[in-house]
């Protein structure tokens, strides 16, 4: 976007009656003939293209919308990106530090390659140690065979993004757990969960939030203050221990799609309060404007007008209290599969893998275990990045 | 005023009452009960109970009535003797359970508050008046990471560092030497500095929200006219500014301690129990894992029950504060 434009963007956002004129202006057909192409841009842009526009100045947002994007698409495809599976043990190599990537073999430029590891034992303070073997350089492939797998549980393939090949050491970017397991993989593996469980959760109280808010905001009066209260005493209760409760709940002989569809649910069940307050406050106030009236007195349906004139209005605002619920489903999931309340394993989730790094000795000798820590930081993170680049984009008429 | 104290706290009552059904529904949700979990826990350990002697067990506890007498008969004691049931776990009436354990983490929630309130509140006000500053970006990341990082994994990792850098072991609320000790003043000194890492963690957490909530406020504020009037007239800006947009930015900080409650509760549980600090938490695990019911109903009820309370408080004070909210209230 050029800065011409975005300073007009300011100019008419500010003096907010120039802008009014010109929609005026418009429609009895004499558009002002100094207008220049980029003005004219402005003027004729739908709120929409205003909202896109002002959300990708706010370069923070924009990275961070880029970052989650490519998260999901990892979670996606996690058994392609993965060098390994989820489950795969690499015999005698519990507990191994990541494994580092060289460029220079011999003191020459070589594409990027690993050496072997070898395990030795420590003689004096009895811990194994790994000690890397330089005579020989291991190139990292990509689009290479490795372990077997089924794509998205149903096509059987073995091509990876990259990996080490046949017969060379293993590559594991962030070490390997007590049973020789990759930790890179199962990060990605994990984040199917931890990425969707968020997404779904929010998507189910979603529903059940514009549902009651959307009641509650547009009948007011008795159904009003009944609602409201009922979420007053929802919202008191705290939510892990309320979590902790429900989820103790789930028999542990269900399958882990099951206990996956039921933590959804959990979730779910408290967090849509937040949504319908948001829904009910912006019925309230918008359908005192003259436009509601309007619509009311042209004949207009209760439903056309809550969705075809109301819903409008506070779409953006919704947009941006969605983006800010994800992460706190799927730091709840984190937390009631840290506890041992969530999923399950073998089903692998970010939580789980905490779960794994509980032992604080365990840390202290091994601090890559705590790696998928910075997963769920950083996505809790890029989430609140976009939330507030969408806020200050959702009112593209205000300052 | 008076009167709208009375009116809210009338209205506490159908709220309590649902808070009360709320918990009895989830712990209500497990198949089985109790009895069963401890049938299974003995046959583990190898020894059979007949189907009479569960069925006995069962009658003794009343759990083989159905559940709205049980929920009345629970509501009923507590309302009129104070008997939160029987912890069949422990083997001990719950209210006693929890008792020995509440002070511990109404301490620690309360001084979280505090603090998190002490350490907010100024730097809000900061980064408002000089946004943008180094200071300000700063606030603003301390305060995304506080929010984004789960307590528990900030709870382990201190602890880690604590023990590695300080050699100080942060779990438990005593050091061992002093477990079977009578109170001493080293006793005490012990005991805060094993509470000083749970208050910064579950202080932070609320403290983010906070500084966000506060910046956000006194941002508003400061661009209001009454402001350019003040400024205009010669006053100070210390004085502008703590005299006006200072304590309107700081009523809806209060107005959500309703909010902040059930957060600084939950946090307080988790970080309990990767501490290992004999609070409600660990409790409340265990309690939950093994299904004694009242036990768990009873700790969802009474902490959801103080979070009214505590916003409760908070509407009164706004109510004092703001006499807006107090004639709004009457005039319904």
């Amino acid at each position: 976007m050029s800065t011409h434009l975005s300073e007009r963007t300011e100019g008419g956002v500010t003096g907010s009656t120039p802008f009014i004129d010109e929609a005026e202006d418009r429609s009895i057909g004499t558009v002002d003939e100094r207008l220049e192409a980029a003005d004219e841009r402005f003027y004729y842009a739908n709120p929409w293209k205003l909202i896109m526009w002002r959300f990708r100045r706010h370069r923070l947002a924009m990275i961070s919308l880029v970052v989650l994007a490519l998260l999901y698409l990892g979670a996606v495809f996690a058994e392609f990106i993965s060098p390994y599976t989820a489950t795969w043990r690499a015999e005698g190599f519990q507990m191994m530090p990541p494994t580092k990537i060289h460029v220079f073999h011999e003191g020459s430029l070589h594409r990027p390659f690993v050496y072997a590891l070898e395990k030795t034992l420590d003689q004096e303070t009895f811990k194994y140690v790994f000690t890397e073997d330089t005579s020989t350089p291991y190139p990292i492939l990509f689009f290479t065979q490795g372990v077997e797998y089924k794509m998205w549980g149903q096509w059987p393939m073995s091509i990876h993004l990259f990996g080490t090949g046949e017969d060379a050491p293993a590559i594991m970017l962030f070490g390997s757990d007590e049973l020789g397991r990759d930790i890179f993989s199962r990060t990605i593996y994990g984040s199917r969960i931890s990425l969707s469980i968020g997404l779904f959760g929010v998507l189910i109280s979603f529903m059940i939030g514009i549902a009651i808010g959307g009641i509650s905001g547009y009948f007011g009066g008795t159904t009003d203050e009944v609602i409201q209260r009922m979420i007053d005493v929802i919202i008191s209760i705290p939510l892990i221990p309320f979590w902790m409760a429900l989820s103790a709940a789930l028999p542990r002989t269900w399958t882990s799609t099951q206990t996956f569809l039921a933590i959804t649910l959990i979730l779910a069940a408290v967090t849509w309060t937040g949504l319908a307050r948001v829904v009910r406050g912006k019925l309230l106030a918008l359908r005192e404007e003259d436009y509601a009236l309007a619509a009311q007195v042209a004949g207009a349906s209760k439903a056309r007008i809550i969705f075809r004139h109301l819903m409008p209005g506070f779409t953006s605002h919704l947009i941006v209290s969605v983006t800010l619920a994800i992460p706190v489903a799927i730091l709840g999931e984190t937390a009631l599969s840290f506890l041992g309340l969530g999923i399950q394993p073998p089903a692998v989730s970010w939580g789980v893998l905490l779960k794994d790094a509980q032992d604080l000795v365990a840390v202290a000798q091994q601090p890559w275990r705590l790696i998928p820590a910075i997963f769920v930081i950083g996505t809790v993170l890029l989430f609140n990045f976009v939330g507030d680049g969408l806020r200050d984009a959702a009112d593209p008429y205000s300052a | 005023m008076l009167v709208y104290i009375i009116r809210r706290l009338l209205m506490l009552i159908p709220i309590l009452l649902l808070v009360s059904f709320i918990a009895f529904f989830v712990i209500e949700l497990p198949p089985g009960d109790w009895v069963t979990t401890y049938v299974s826990q003995l046959r583990a350990s190898g020894i059979e109970l007949s189907s009479q002697e569960a069925q006995r067990l069962s009658q003794l506890y009343g759990l083989d009535q159905p559940s709205y007498i049980r929920y009345f008969k629970w509501i009923e004691g507590i309302v009129l003797r104070g008997d939160f049931g029987w912890s069949f776990q422990w083997g001990k009436p719950v209210g006693e359970v929890i008792a020995e354990r509440l002070p511990i983490t109404l301490t620690i929630s309360l001084l979280a508050l505090v603090f998190s309130w002490l350490v907010a509140i100024p730097i809000g006000i900061y980064s408002a008046t000089h946004q943008y500053s180094l200071v300000d970006y700063l606030a603003t990341f301390i305060g995304f990471i506080g929010l984004a990082t789960p307590g528990f994994l900030l709870a382990m990792i201190l602890a880690w560092a604590a023990n590695q850098y300080f050699g100080f072991s942060a779990l438990g609320l005593y050091s061992t030497e002093f477990l079977d000790k009578p109170w001493s003043m080293a006793k005490a000194i012990d005991m805060l500095k094993h509470l000083i890492l749970p208050l910064i963690i579950i202080g932070m957490a609320s403290a983010g929200s906070t500084i966000r909530v506060l910046r956000g406020n006194l941002l508003d504020e400061l661009k209001k006219q009454y402001v350019v009037t003040a400024r205009a007239k010669g006053l100070s800006e210390m004085q502008l500014l703590f005299k006006y947009p200072v304590r309107l930015a700081l009523n809806p900080v209060f107005s959500t301690i309703g909010w902040l409650l059930p957060a600084i509760f939950a946090g307080e549980v988790l970080i309990s129990i990767v501490l290992s600090v004999p609070s409600i938490g660990p409790l409340l695990l265990r309690s939950t894992l093994a299904q004694d019911m009242y036990l768990t109903g009873s700790i969802v009820l009474i902490l959801s029950a103080l979070t009214i309370v505590g916003s409760l408080i908070s509407d009164i004070y706004l109510a004092w504060a703001d006499p807006r909210i107090r004639y709004g209230g009457l005039s319904k």
